[in-house]
């Protein structure tokens, strides 16, 4: 069996950055195993910019921004495969996996890193009644047909669910001479950037109806009719709200899950919140030596905030091979308080962290004007102001080497002190 | 005359919901309040006066291993240039390979901006 | 003008069961089918369930069909590889009226021939079934009731029958049909074609088959079921088929495992105008939700993958009619087929066939007959040496195209060449469950209407998702026709 030191599982941005990162801080034999055709992952059909502020400190596109790490890769010589599907993955970290062209392969990692990324949550996830005709297509789906393959999903769009993708999307499907009629969104709040909203909606007069959800899919065949309607704090629709659009198509933007099929399978423990792995503050799972990063672990709003992440898994997985990181040592549980709603890492041992940590959560409502606020008992470690707060945006407070020392228990809690009415 | 238009201003996630007064007196002035810093001044009256767009969209591919080849704006254009920037993107089919960053369209539309390649293929 | 001996009007599993009994004979076949696939009409969307035959009345077509056609299921999926298991039905009881029902169906059972039915207290459900309620007081069990794949079943036996000789031609509606000396002139769009016996299948429509020729004499009411089906990492939350005593507020909704290892529960029982009204309704879902918790108290119902509804065929006088016309010699309707007709599948396809052979004289063997289905490759559940040295064999199998379900581009290549093959994204899902995962076929979905389009030899752009109309692309990006514009203005916040 050939053996690698580290595997890493998938090729989008976040096996890209933890490879070429394990590369760098000493790994040597390094695979990477790509279920695409391409590396680059979902990047290769985000052609809009915006990504690459914080890493590159410019305003780059998916693909401009993959190319720089496929790119890294290819200098670093790392080797990698496409069109490959890893089939288990043991406890043991054997890893075994089929292509065309080798057939069915098995190696054995010394570390593995997964790096699956995530899927999209689809209409029967969310139950919408009506017919099963087609022109109902997740947003992600739509985007590839438009950006990659080249064809039109549809003529007439109503979009629900306004998280980024299905923002952007609307914009492109107006920009290829669609008729974008309307966003629906079920919250009364947007989870997409402000910034998507105005460019993207305003900018081509497409109505974003907060509060609202799709009630019933018409059409015998295509879809002919999507009826909406308003819905109450409850979220169960408001009878006399009612009203339908005539459209072709209907596109779905409802969340984004992360895709952990392996993991369970390895017999990895999973957050039931973030729906990824628990993970330490080397982004190691509950499996010694099995990393994980990316949307994997949680949905991430940035891809910048991918990258950070999975340099960190790749860094610790090179350490680890190099038997760097200290294990069974003194163990600290990060936990969500009021108005978080999970923090990643799950747990943190500070005699691997080197300088500093970076914890990274998400709130459970729009907040103008909160702490975040870090205690052990009732001693503050670390308090930031924040004068925005949303579900739809990643957060994270960075703990110094030296804060983490200060904690003598077991156990820390991240919560939200309101200082103003939440909006 | 004075008139005033509403928007939420986007150089931060803040998101300020900003009013843009435009003043004609002689000369245009503009406004600018609802802010919570001077980002959303400047970003408020560049909306008013001169707002600007990047294009990313795609062009028609020849042996490349997809139909489509993603490009961009090489920098920001009229806002009201988009749709005939998109129409001259129609026209366009580029034969492979391609490096990204190539200029695929020079000066798009004599605005002195190029039309660029977003990726290798 | 083509001739034939048999026209089977109906592509579903009645028309397929019967076509591959006749294809035993050396008898000309036709099976003609409105639709762009087999089993696309009631076939394709109900329980799933071979039915242990204590719920018809005895001495009805029902009660004597179920119970034999239950007992032919293991050697005809056997042999065309459907999947089926016989994992035994429960009826649940809640108190001592259902108890005194659940006494009645016993008896009505051993009137019918069930075998092996026996009546459950508490404690034996509560060990045979976890999650369900401590309410249940005691139960049916009917060991012989079993889940199978139903349109599964039916593309099997097109698929035989066709390679035993029988045509199967698709997109082929019968608009009129007359009867001649000959037999009859079936008139299929603008074709024609000359046939001695009609066996009308046509399910929903078989009403207007059968007017066709004859006087009208009974009417097809479609009765909608809606359907929800769960992941299958809950696909062992119940064990068997657990239904509700019916009582006169309804029969209550029931509770399975799939034969693909998925939950589900369904069916709701609404009566609609139309035969095509296969829409689900949030009534609908909701119902199902509250009576399948009122079985299951801590139903996993965030694991729902989908929802579906299909149409029954049924009649007031609530039995099958399967009777040769007493006005038009040759002319046979296999009409009102509704629940247990699945479960009686076989059993009816002898019947008929029987029929067939009394009015024609009899017909000679077909010495050729193959009982067994060109065997498929299930590639997961081959061993890492089978999946080395097929993927050596056809590179094909090495490329995953649905991840969920784990389905290989060979195997899709596979069922779309086969005979009776897919020619829609909802075909290949039917037959090698690609899109029929959690994703819902959002990422192999391109990819599958790209080995269509090739396959097919046809453009993308025509490749449907499961009706001729139900297309998915509307044209390239790019192009110059119509929607290729900008239609829309950007908003100018300069002529505010």
């Amino acid at each position: 069996m050939k053996s690698y030191e580290i595997v890493v599982i998938g090729g989008g941005p976040a096996g890209l950055a933890a490879a070429i990162e394990a590369k760098s801080n000493g790994a040597k034999d390094i695979l990477v195993v790509e279920r695409d055709r391409e590396l680059g992952g979902i990047l290769q059909q985000c052609i809009h910019n915006g990504f690459g502020l914080h890493v590159f400190k410019e305003e780059l596109t998916g693909p401009e921004y993959a190319e720089r790490f496929i790119e890294g890769l290819k200098q670093q010589g790392i080797e990698y495969k496409l069109d490959t599907m890893v089939l288990d993955i043991t406890d043991h970290k054997q890893v075994s996996m089929i292509n065309p062209e080798d057939g069915f392969l098995q190696v054995q990692a010394k570390a593995v890193v997964l790096a699956m990324g995530c899927r999209e949550r689809t209409r029967g996830a969310i139950n919408i009644p009506g017919s099963r005709a087609s022109g109902i297509f997740t947003a992600g789906t739509a985007q590839r047909f438009v950006n990659m393959e080249g064809y039109m999903v549809g003529k007439d769009v109503v979009i629900l669910g306004s998280g980024d993708i299905g923002l952007i999307m609307a914009r492109r499907m107006t920009l290829e001479g669609a008729k974008v009629h309307a966003v629906v969104e079920l919250l009364p709040f947007s989870g997409g950037l402000t910034r998507n909203i105005v460019q993207c909606l305003e900018d081509f007069n497409i109505p974003l109806l907060l509060s609202h959800t799709v009630t019933n899919i018409v059409g015998k065949d295509r879809v002919k009719e999507i009826q909406i309607a308003e819905v109450d704090e409850n979220r169960r629709p408001i009878p006399g709200t009612e009203r339908s659009f005539k459209c072709d198509t209907l596109l779905l933007s409802v969340g984004l899950i992360p895709e952990n099929e392996l993991s369970k399978s390895a017999g990895i423990r999973l957050d039931g919140i973030t729906g990824g792995p628990v993970v330490n503050e080397s982004m190691e799972t509950s499996i010694e030596g099995i990393f994980a990063c990316g949307n994997v672990v949680h949905v991430h709003d940035l891809v910048d905030w991918v990258t950070e992440e999975s340099r960190r898994a790749g860094k610790n997985a090179a350490r680890y091979v190099q038997n760097q990181l200290v294990q069974g040592v003194k163990t600290i549980t990060t936990k969500p308080g009021q108005g978080v709603r999970y923090v990643v890492p799950h747990y943190i041992r500070p005699e691997n962290i080197e300088d500093k940590l970076n914890l990274m959560m998400r709130v459970d409502n729009v907040y103008h004007g909160a702490r975040l606020v870090i205690k052990e008992d009732d001693r503050v470690i670390k308090s930031i102001k924040k004068a925005h707060l949303a579900p739809g945006e990643m957060e994270s407070i960075k703990l110094t080497k030296q804060e983490l020392e200060t904690i003598a228990g077991k156990e820390i809690t991240i919560a939200l002190e309101i200082e103003e009415a939440k909006e | 005359m004075s008139k005033t238009v509403e928007m939420i201003c986007i150089s931060c996630p803040m998101g300020c919901k900003m009013a843009i007064e435009t003043i004609t007196n002689g000369v245009t002035r503009y406004k600018v309040s609802g802010n919570k810093c001077p980002r959303g001044e400047q970003y408020g009256v560049k909306e008013m006066t001169n707002p600007t767009r990047m294009v990313t969209s795609t062009v028609k591919m020849k042996n490349g291993h997809l139909n489509r080849l993603p490009v961009r704006t090489s920098d920001a254009i009229p806002k009201y240039k988009i749709s005939e920037c998109m129409a001259v993107l129609k026209a366009v089919e580029v034969e492979g390979p391609v490096k990204v960053g190539d200029v695929i369209i020079n000066n798009l539309l004599g605005l002195e901006i190029d039309i660029i390649a977003t990726r290798s293929m | 003008m083509r001739m034939y001996d048999v026209a089977i009007i109906g592509a579903g599993v009645i028309g397929t069961a019967i076509a591959r009994e006749l294809s035993k004979y050396n008898v000309k076949v036709i099976v003609l089918d409105k639709e762009n696939d087999v089993a696309n009409g009631t076939t394709k969307a109900n329980s799933g369930i071979v039915h242990a035959g204590y719920d018809a009345k005895s001495g009805t077509l029902k009660a004597r069909l179920n119970v034999a056609g239950n007992a032919m299921y293991e050697d005809l999926c056997k042999a065309l590889e459907v999947p089926f298991k016989r994992i035994g039905s429960l009826v649940v009881a809640f108190d001592e009226e259902d108890m005194a029902t659940l006494q009645e169906l016993y008896q009505q059972g051993l009137d019918n021939g069930v075998p092996n039915l026996q009546l459950l207290g508490r404690d034996e459900v509560k060990e045979m079934e976890p999650n369900l309620s401590d309410e249940i007081i005691g139960a049916l069990y009917a060991p012989s009731a079993g889940i199978v794949g139903p349109w599964e079943l039916a593309i099997a036996l097109a698929e035989n029958a066709a390679d035993n000789g029988v045509e199967i031609r698709l997109n082929a509606a019968v608009t009129q049909i007359e009867a001649n000396e000959q037999g009859f002139l079936v008139t299929v769009d603008e074709d024609t074609l000359q046939a001695k016996y009609i066996i009308n299948c046509a399910g929903l429509y078989g009403d207007k088959i059968n007017n066709m020729v004859n006087t009208p004499s009974f009417e097809i009411v479609p009765n909608r079921g809606e359907y929800n089906l769960f992941d299958k990492g809950v696909g062992d939350y119940v064990n068997h088929v657990v239904f509700q005593t019916p009582t006169k507020h309804g029969k209550g909704v029931l509770v399975l495992p799939t034969a693909h290892g998925n939950l589900m529960i369904g069916p709701t029982a609404e009566p609609v105008d139309e035969p095509e009204a296969v829409e689900t309704t949030e009534v609908g879902l909701k119902f199902l939700r509250e009576k399948a918790k009122r079985v299951v108290p801590k139903f996993p119902f965030q694991a729902v993958i989908t929802s579906f509804a299909g149409l029954r065929a049924k009649v007031k006088t609530n039995d099958f009619i399967i009777e040769a016309s007493a006005e038009t010699k040759g002319f046979i309707n296999v009409a009102a087929i509704d629940s247990p007709g699945l479960s009686a599948a076989p059993a009816i396809a002898e019947m008929v066939v029987g029929m067939l052979k009394d009015i024609a004289g009899g017909f000679a063997v077909n010495s050729s007959f193959k009982p067994n289905r060109r065997p498929s490759i299930h590639f997961m559940a081959l061993s890492p040496e089978e999946k080395a040295a097929l993927i050596a064999k056809d590179p094909r199998y090495g490329r995953v195209i649905c991840r969920c379900e784990g389905i290989t581009e060979g195997e899709i290549v596979d069922i779309i060449n086969r005979k009776a093959g897919a020619t829609s994204l909802d075909a290949v899902k039917r037959r090698a469950r690609a899109g029929a995962g959690r994703c819902q076929g959002g990422f192999c979905g391109p990819r599958v209407m790209e080995i269509l389009a090739r396959e097919l030899k046809v453009d993308i752009t025509s490749v449907v998702k499961d009706r001729k109309a139900s297309y998915i692309l509307t044209g390239a990006t790019k192009s110059n026709d119509e929607y290729g514009l900008p239609s829309q203005q950007v908003a100018d916040s300069q002529d505010i």
